[in-house]
């Protein structure tokens, strides 16, 4: 396998990087554009021969949790999820820079700038500084894949967990790779090496936050002396101006010059950022352009570097957008290069936003609940994140909400105690196992008078169909949460069986208390690609 | 020498593929290669796209800039236009003229044919009749390919060709028939509309 090149993506190369540092284990929870990373992982002969773990994890913080007991073993875990999905672990995540680490955990958040897949565009930089470890944002697939070996030893060194910043242009886009040989998995020690870090009394704790801050002089000297953090400067006098470029920005920029950047130019790939070599780089330029995908992380922060006075320039000026993801061309016009001369946009195109699949439950559903609807006009039916959230676009216009993981049930629970009636939540079936049991039960205890539909198509579908956590086990869970026998309702949603299941919706809203249906079909591309592969075995 | 490709489509109809197969050559000729894919929401009958990247020297960005593409490459008549302000003055639009309406919306069809037969470097052939008119219907993708081969001065044709055996090779030697013979009806396809009038 030496010198051997690989056409990856970002998400392929980080996955690859983890197996070959060694990992004993993947933990995670699909989110765009995260999800390859796992599934990389899941189909890689070498993981499989060495056992590494990679089955889903039933949401990120179950996902961060089960990394920290790897590690406390003395081995090597990876944890990956979309940004949001931080929110979810941020518990476990920040607590685990307060532990620390035995074996190395390293934390892979993919974030999603010009929300392509996703609700919001926060940068998990934040989380990182938030939690005091070091951060990681490569500037191409080669970068991604050469850090992890670096990564899990930084972690290792420093005894924190280290986060690597990644943004969907990296995560979905491909390159040729050059892999080296694969590093053994860490042996297992079978215990921290020292175990009241891990128990976080207020005495303990307080010792080791003492221990965290401590090292932070440390991590802002490995990122001055990393080459991943590369400074360049012109030779001879004050340049007009410098450029700081982060992660995915570099790129951006040196697009624009082929023949080499014509100003002093640092590129920053690890965090906390080098104050020294910035400010170095200021002292050779009249002011500086940040050229960094996601919020003005950086941007904000030179105001504590520099002085007042000195100019810097990005997307809190204006120089770039303040939203959506870094392209050749927004930074081509903060350089203050021309662009080239285009076609004028044609007249004859509109927009074609995504639709569920012809023949998917989902929309079985949407029908029979708009059918019922039109008999409440005070109905309102609180949705989730998931394909069928597109149940909030015509045709179907069947929704009134969509926040976080979970927050159907919750929403329709805390709108129902304030009086609405019907209060409806429709949440997909790995969303429910995700984050909406915890809010389930909370109805349950309270008695809250909602109408949960639990739409299960026995996959995490959004995401390109990987295993649910509760598939075969819904009745079950909800049943244990305490939900009344004869108010679990299942249905088959097809549309011959519409009567059937718009009357079992009328009754239940009717019921005075929690009621959940679950209809339940498989998805429509699972189904179509398993039986492609039957027809295949045949062959 | 470097070449940039817009390919475009809707969601499921197989950009990725022709993706795969020029990604292949590329990587068999020396060529560097970076390729933007979109995954997730949209590829539920949404628009897609993919930035495809080759040179034969360093390539820094994943996305192409704004009028520089030498290429667009469109399983759809609506998403080849979508795309036009990426084209550069010289570069090609090779396009199925199959409209896939899955919107109410969709702008009438003459008018659009029309907006696209008015640009000045386009080649628009039905792969979707052709493939059907050949027994292929699942190869209307390749059959664009093979369309695009001689614009994409970039790759060796016959290097492209035998790519397109390459990533059909695991689905049997009748897989691979059909590919070659629809890659060959795209390329002759545009070949014919080279000759001179007779």
């Amino acid at each position: 396998m030496e010198n051997n090149k690989l056409l990856l993506l970002g998400d392929q190369a980080i996955a690859l990087g983890a197996i070959h540092a060694g990992i004993s284990g993947v933990y995670a929870y699909p989110g765009t554009p995260s999800t390859e990373i796992t599934e990389y992982i899941q189909e890689s002969p070498l993981a499989k021969e060495r056992g590494v773990h990679s089955r889903w994890c039933t949401n990120e913080k179950t996902a961060m949790e089960a990394a920290l007991g790897v590690s406390y073993v003395g081995k090597r875990a990876l944890v990956c999820m979309k940004h949001v999905g931080m929110n979810v672990c941020a518990d476990a995540f920040v607590n685990s820079a307060i532990t620390g680490v035995n074996g190395g955990i390293v934390v892979v958040a993919a974030d999603d700038p010009s929300m392509h897949s996703s609700q919001n565009e926060q940068d998990s930089r934040f989380y990182g500084k938030f939690a005091m470890i070091p951060i990681l944002e490569p500037s191409s697939q080669q970068e991604a894949y050469d850090m992890m070996g670096y990564a899990f030893e930084l972690s290792e060194s420093k005894k924190l967990p280290v986060l690597m910043r990644i943004v969907t242009r990296l995560a979905h886009s491909r390159a040729a790779v050059a892999v080296r040989n694969a590093a053994n998995e860490t042996a297992c020690t079978g215990r921290a090496s020292v175990p009241t870090d891990w128990i976080l009394l207020p005495a303990n704790a307080r010792q080791r936050y003492k221990e965290v801050i401590k090292v932070q002089p440390e991590l802002i000297k490995l990122a001055e002396e990393t080459s991943y953090n590369a400074l360049s400067v012109t030779a001879g006098g004050t340049a007009e101006k410098g450029i700081i470029a982060c992660g995915i920005g570099y790129n951006y920029v040196m697009e624009n010059y082929p023949d080499g950047c014509p100003y002093p130019l640092l590129k920053i790939a690890q965090y906390p950022l080098p104050a020294e070599k910035i400010t170095r780089l200021a002292h050779t330029c009249k002011e500086i352009l940040v050229v960094e995908d996601g919020q003005p992380f950086v941007e904000e922060q030179l105001k504590g570097v520099l002085p007042s006075t000195y100019i810097v320039k990005g997307r809190l000026s204006g120089e770039l957008p303040r939203t959506g993801e870094l392209n050749p061309d927004n930074v081509k016009a903060a350089l203050g290069i021309a662009g080239a001369q285009v076609y004028a946009a044609a007249q004859n195109v509109v927009p074609r936003p995504p639709a569920l699949c012809n023949g998917c439950g989902h929309r079985d559903v949407y029908d029979a609940l708009n059918r019922v609807a039109a008999g409440y006009p005070d109905a309102k039916i609180f949705g989730d994140i998931g394909c069928y959230t597109l149940g909030a676009l015509p045709p179907f216009r069947a929704l009134d909400s969509c926040v976080d993981m979970g927050a159907s049930i919750t929403m329709a629970k805390g709108a129902a105690d304030a009086g609405l009636f019907p209060a409806i939540a429709v949440i997909g079936d790995s969303t429910f196992t995700h984050s909406g049991m915890t809010g389930l039960l909370d109805a349950v205890n309270d008695q809250s008078n909602i109408t949960v539909i639990i739409s299960d198509n026995l996959t995490t579908a959004m995401t390109g169909g990987q295993d649910s956590a509760g598939t075969n086990k819904f009745e079950a869970i909800c049943l244990g949460l305490g939900v009344e026998p004869e108010h679990v309702r299942v249905v088959v949603p097809l549309p011959k069986n519409m009567e059937e299941i718009t009357r079992i919706i009328r009754e239940e809203i009717e019921y005075k208390g929690v009621s959940v249906i679950i209809p339940r079909r498989e998805c429509m591309q699972t189904l179509n690609r398993k039986l492609k592969q039957k027809r295949a075995e045949k062959k | 020498m470097k070449t940039d490709i817009i390919l475009s489509g809707v969601g499921g109809q197989g950009i990725l593929s022709i993706a795969t197969i020029i990604g292949e050559a590329a990587t068999r000729m020396g060529l560097t290669l970076k390729q933007a894919e979109v995954h997730g929401m949209s590829q539920r009958g949404g628009d897609v796209q993919s930035n495809l990247r080759l040179s034969d020297t360093s390539i820094a960005s994943d996305l192409i800039p704004l009028g520089t593409a030498d290429m667009i490459l469109s399983l759809e008549p609506m998403e080849a236009l979508r795309y036009l302000p990426y084209l550069g003055k010289d570069g090609w639009i090779i396009t199925s003229s199959t409209p896939f309406k899955n919107i109410p919306n969709y702008p009438d069809e003459e008018k659009l044919m029309a907006e696209l037969n008015a640009q000045p470097h386009v080649v628009a052939l039905d792969v979707e009749g052709l493939a059907k008119e050949h027994q292929m219907p699942k190869s209307a993708n390749v059959i664009l390919l093979g369309a695009a081969a001689s614009f994409l001065q970039i790759l060796d044709v016959q290097t492209l060709r035998e790519s397109v055996g390459r990533i059909f090779a695991s689905k049997g030697e009748a897989v691979v028939e059909t590919n070659y013979r629809a890659f060959d009806i795209g390329y002759e396809y545009v070949k014919r509309l080279n000759q001179p009038a007779l």
